[in-house]
Formats: structure tokens, C-alpha cells, sequence
């Protein structure tokens, strides 16, 4: 992260050396390849999806905006997202801490655990839910049976209307599940390589638990928390595949903004589909920039450091 | 102040009793889209003259097993009108939310439109497709979706085991041969029409495409009349998606009126013309005979003539070691 933040520091003159002795050719031409695949896999596609979103005229891309079911799924997308991005927060915060700070019993399986939504396929994971809580499922089971075991609480939920799949909570679920270990992941090793001793000082100084954590882990974890919600967000957004399983795709209810570009791409309305793709898009570059932005904050950070420490 | 408030409070609850809101979810097929879209606003319009509700008519679209499947697993439909009767079936045997006997209270076994299966190919037909038979030719590359997923694609898949029991003097082993070759000439199988519909004409697979007559007319209409013809092939099957109020939802949400209502509509003339406008066959002779032209003639077996029921059907070809798995063999 730092190799040209450290040169740019170095007192010493800098010494231009090449590091590969390649012919011209040879290294203009790998650079030639990976600039083409470049445009061909990710630029080009990029300025398709905003081409074919303005193919119908840009009155055609704020009418696809204002549809009320396009509506309803780009509020459904965000629900989703500020919803199991703090809860995704907060658990990845305990469980780096708890596992960068401290030793106990059953560490790596806490630490399977947490990977766990990373290798399973997001189809399963809505499925997962799907089983347990749909209507056939041992919970759905429990409550809608004709003679349930707790009638108390399925006549509750039959009055209150409460459903979990094919409704809000079930895609909350999912987007939770898939977004689980993105800012553990990012946390732990960082605080890994922090390593105990400035929480030590701080209890050897007389610094209560929370203190500790308030004023001595939570500023060294800030900028790698940051970039673990971005990209928490990111995933949270975009997630197709569980949230497809649970939603039941109900439109101008459950269908959020993936689902709704497929829906319109069915519905044989490509340019609708690629104006709600554009939106999409533009948030997945929001957050590039975001991004770039705490790295660029980050590697400040480690510089100034750096120079304290000189 | 006090009069004031009081008759604010007379005036919500007179609103409140007069008009209700009344939600309704209709979960469908794929191909559905427009021609619920279209009938749904014509419905709320119905329903607000005769009895001053409003009602909004929510939809699900998908393949047609799939979306039983979730109204098995708790997708809450007031009303499920799918690509064949024995994914409602499915839904009475599996969920007990409706009883068995659900195709017998509605007219025409509850079939208020029909369709049928036919092909779709690039214009001019340049590999002469006329009949089944041609699918069959090692040059031709057709493009279906997926019997096991697709309801479309079990009538397409029977509508060709048909015409080559009629053909073959109703041998079966010469059928079974037949549609072998068929499948083996399908490069991609997807999983609901839309998807097979969108894969050949926009993405250009395919010399011929499988379809519902509704949805080879929308192609048309869509992708324009001077990129594809339809080919009516001399026979095929007469395709009979069902509709159906799912009780035990309906009860729940205290719509069951309104649901019954709903379905019943679909047999109105204004009903009939709306299916007929988006390609479906009606069942009203007159706006049948109205809309001639939309629809060729053609020779329909039922089902129930050449395969007993659907759950016979069902049982024999796409059940897990069925026919279409002994047939079927994916190619790379």
C-alpha cells in the first residue's frame, strides 16, 4: 500500500532503475493487453449500461425512475441496506475485537462461522430461509397448523399480517446473511496486526473496558471500518441471488432494484431495465470513489506516521 | 372547536365505511405480463362502478412451477392463475390451500383463455420450418425452455410427443425416439418462456423458437414483423392454463369476494376481448370469431385425449427419471 508513499519520503535521491530488463516491445505490449481487456470486461460494458439507459430519451430514463414499482424497489434496496449494514457493523466490530484481542475456546470456529456466508452460494442461503421460516417450513409449521402450539402467538402474527419470506423481513434476512462477514473480514486482520499492547497500556493505565475501546481500538480500526461498510453496502445493494429466493416478486412490494432490472428486461422494456441498471451503476461508482478516497486517507495516515516515528 | 373536531371524526369514519381498499395478489406465469397488466386496470374500473371499491391487483411473474412452489412455501396469492393444472394441484395436495376439486368451480374447467404451441423463426423462414418434423433436421437449432421448470415448455414438450403419437400410429417408442431428436437440436434450455423468448430474439440463438402462441405474437409486436414469422405447425396441443381462488389466503386477507369476482370477470366479454387482444384464444365464440385473425386454424389434441391427466403426464415424462431425463443429455 505504501511503496510509493515511502519513496516520495526517502531523503535519499531517487534512482530511477528499471525492475525488468523486457525488451520495449514486450512491456508495451502486456500493457496493451491488459488496457484492451480492461475496456472490453469492464469499461465498455460500463458505458453500455448508461448508452442503452438513454436510448429512449432522457424524459423515457426519469419516467422509469418515477414508475412507482421502480420506486418502491429503489426504497426497498436502501431499507435493506441500512438495516444490515449497522447490524453487520456492530457484529463485525464484536467479533474482530473478540477475536483479534483475546484467546478462547472455539476461536476458529467463530471464525468458520463468519466465513461461512463467503462459500455458501447466495441460492442456498435464501433457500436456507425459505425452509425454516416458509409456510412449510418448521417454523411456518408451528404457526400456521391448524392446531398450532403457541395459538396465542400464531393468532397474533395471523392479525398482525407478519410474514417473513416473501415480504420485507425475509429480504433483510438474506441481505443481512450475505453482507455477514464483510467488515469482520476487514477488521480482523487489521487488528491482528495492531496486535494487544496499546489496550494493555490503556487497562495497566486504569482504563475501563469501554474507555479502552472508545478511545484506543476505535480510532486505529476507524479508516478499516469505514472501508468494511463501504463495502458492505456495496454487496448489500447489488445481492440478486438470495434475495431472488425470498422475495416472491411482488411488484411495487418485494421486488428490490436487481430483481426490478430483471423484471423489466423480461417485460421486453431493455431501456427501462438499463435506466434502473444506470442507478445501480452509479451507486457501485459512488462507492468506488468512496473508497479510493478512505484508502487515500488511510495511506495519508500511515505516512504521517511514519515520519512521527523518523 | 369541539364540532369542529367531532364532525372531522363523522366525516373519516363515513370515508372509511364507504370505499374500501382492497389488495389482491394475482400470482402467474411468465408470458402473463401484459395481458394482466392490461386486465387488471380494466378490473379496478369494474369493480369501483359496481361497488365503489378500489382494489389493487398486485403481480408475480415466473415460471409456472416455481411460483407454485412459493405459494407453497408461503407466497400469500388471493389468486393463482398459472401455465397448467397441475401446479395448482400442487398447491391443493401440498399446502392443502385450496380443495382438490378447485377446477370444478369455474367454467370450462376454469380455463377462461387457451393458447397453444408454436414455432417462431427468423424471417423468411430460411430453414423452412413447416412442421415438426423439420425441427428434427441435424441443420436446425431450436430454442425451448425447460420442461422440468417452464410450464410453457411441458406443453411444447407435449405438443411435439403428440404429433409424433399421431404421426406414428400412436407408438410410443417411436415418439420417445422422436422427441430425443428434438432436445438434441436445443442448444439452450431456459428456465421460464420470457427467458427462452428473450434468448432468441434478442440474443439472436436459434433457428426456431418453441413458444405460446401469445408469446410468439408478442415477440412480433415487440421486436417488430420484419425480424420473424410465426409458423403454425398442422397440429399441436391445445394448452389450457387454469385459474383459481388460493381459499385459505383469500380468508385470510378477507378477499375472497373480491377474488371470486376477479377470476369470474376473465369470463366477461370485456375479459374475453382483453385475452384476445394479447393473444390468447378465447373461450366466448363470438369475440373468438371477432378476433379471427389473430389466430390460424389448426388441429388441437387435449391432453387429456393423448395423456390420460396431467398428473399421468406429469408422472411418466417429467418426474426425476422420467422420460425427459432419459432423453434429455446436455451438450457442451
Amino acid at each position: 500500500m505504501t511503496p510509493a508513499a515511502t519513496t516520495f519520503h526517502t531523503p535519499h535521491p531517487v534512482v530511477h532503475r528499471r525492475t525488468t530488463g523486457e525488451p520495449p516491445l514486450v512491456r508495451r505490449a502486456l500493457i496493451g493487453v491488459a488496457l484492451v481487456f480492461l475496456s472490453l470486461f469492464l469499461f465498455l460494458p460500463l458505458v453500455f449500461v448508461f448508452t442503452q439507459a438513454f436510448a429512449k430519451g432522457i424524459g423515457f430514463y426519469f419516467e422509469t425512475l418515477r414508475d412507482p414499482n421502480a420506486w418502491s424497489a429503489i426504497k426497498l434496496t436502501f431499507t435493506a441496506a441500512v438495516i444490515a449494514v449497522p447490524l453487520n457493523c456492530v457484529f463485525g466490530v464484536a467479533a474482530a475485537w473478540a477475536i483479534a484481542k483475546f484467546d478462547f475456546r472455539g476461536k476458529n470456529i467463530l471464525l468458520t462461522l463468519i466465513d461461512l456466508p463467503f462459500s455458501v452460494s447466495p441460492v442456498i442461503a435464501g433457500l436456507i430461509y425459505v425452509l425454516v421460516f416458509g409456510a412449510q417450513g418448521w417454523l411456518g409449521l408451528y404457526l400456521n397448523a391448524d392446531h398450532p402450539k403457541f395459538p396465542w402467538l400464531a393468532n397474533w402474527l395471523n392479525e398482525e399480517n407478519f410474514k417473513i419470506i416473501f415480504a420485507v423481513p425475509g429480504i433483510v434476512l438474506a441481505t443481512i446473511f450475505v453482507t455477514f462477514p464483510f467488515v469482520a473480514r476487514e477488521l480482523i486482520p487489521l487488528m491482528q496486526a495492531q496486535g494487544r499492547s496499546e489496550e494493555e497500556a490503556a487497562r495497566v493505565l486504569g482504563a475501563s473496558g469501554w474507555q479502552t475501546f472508545w478511545r484506543v481500538t476505535l480510532p486505529n480500526i476507524k479508516w478499516g471500518l469505514i472501508y468494511g461498510v463501504i463495502l458492505c453496502n456495496a454487496r448489500a445493494m447489488g445481492e440478486f441471488g438470495a434475495v431472488a429466493v425470498v422475495s416472491g416478486r411482488i411488484r411495487g412490494q418485494t421486488n428490490t432494484m436487481p430483481l426490478h432490472i430483471e423484471a423489466l428486461y423480461d417485460d421486453y422494456n431493455f431501456a427501462g431495465a438499463f435506466a434502473v441498471a444506470s442507478l445501480l451503476a452509479l451507486l457501485a461508482l459512488v462507492t468506488l470513489g468512496l473508497k479510493t478516497w478512505v484508502e487515500h486517507q488511510n495511506a495519508r495516515l500511515n505516512r504521517d506516521a511514519e515520519i512521527i516515528a523518523a | 372547536m369541539k364540532i369542529l373536531w367531532n364532525t372531522f371524526l363523522a366525516a373519516a369514519l363515513v370515508l372509511s365505511a364507504g370505499a374500501k381498499e382492497i389488495k389482491l395478489l394475482n400470482v402467474s406465469y411468465d408470458p402473463t405480463r401484459e395481458l394482466y397488466t392490461e386486465y387488471n386496470a380494466a378490473f379496478t374500473k369494474y369493480l369501483k362502478a359496481k361497488t365503489g371499491d378500489d382494489v389493487v391487483v398486485s403481480q408475480s411473474h415466473g415460471g409456472s412451477g416455481k411460483q407454485a412452489q412459493s405459494v407453497i412455501n408461503g407466497l400469500e396469492a388471493d389468486v393463482v392463475t398459472l401455465a397448467l393444472a397441475y401446479d395448482i394441484d400442487a398447491i391443493s395436495t401440498q399446502a392443502k390451500l385450496l380443495p382438490a376439486d378447485w377446477q370444478q368451480r369455474l367454467p370450462n374447467d376454469s380455463t377462461p383463455y387457451t393458447s397453444t404451441i408454436v414455432f417462431l423463426v427468423r424471417k423468411g423462414n430460411p430453414k423452412n420450418i413447416k412442421d415438426w418434423d423439420d425441427l428434427v433436421k441435424k441443420s436446425v437449432s431450436v430454442v425451448a425452455p425447460n420442461p422440468k421448470t417452464s410450464g410453457g415448455a411441458r406443453w411444447a414438450y407435449l405438443a411435439a410427443y403428440a404429433d409424433a403419437l399421431e404421426k406414428n400410429h400412436h407408438d410410443d417408442a417411436a415418439a420417445r425416439d422422436f422427441i430425443k431428436q428434438l432436445y438434441k437440436n436445443v442448444p439452450v434450455l431456459d428456465s421460464g418462456a420470457r427467458g427462452a423468448t428473450v434468448t432468441f430474439a434478442k440474443n439472436g440463438i436459434g433457428d426456431a423458437l418453441l413458444a405460446w402462441e401469445n408469446e410468439a405474437h408478442l415477440a412480433l409486436k415487440e421486436f417488430g414483423t420484419n425480424n420473424f414469422d410465426i409458423v403454425t405447425p398442422p397440429l399441436s396441443i391445445l394448452a389450457e392454463p387454469p385459474v383459481a381462488v388460493v381459499d385459505k389466503n383469500a380468508r385470510r386477507h378477507h378477499t375472497t369476494e373480491t377474488a371470486n369476482e376477479y377470476l369470474k370477470y376473465l369470463y366477461s366479454d370485456e375479459g374475453q376481448e382483453i385475452a384476445a387482444k394479447n393473444f390468447y384464444r378465447p373461450r366466448n365464440a363470438e369475440i373468438a370469431k371477432k378476433y379471427a385473425a389473430n389466430f390460424t386454424d389448426l388441429k388441437l389434441v387435449t391432453l387429456n385425449d393423448e395423456f390420460g391427466s396431467w398428473a399421468k403426464a406429469q408422472q411418466t415424462h417429467f418426474a426425476d427419471g422420467g422420460v425427459f431425463d432419459q432423453i434429455f443429455q446436455p451438450q457442451n
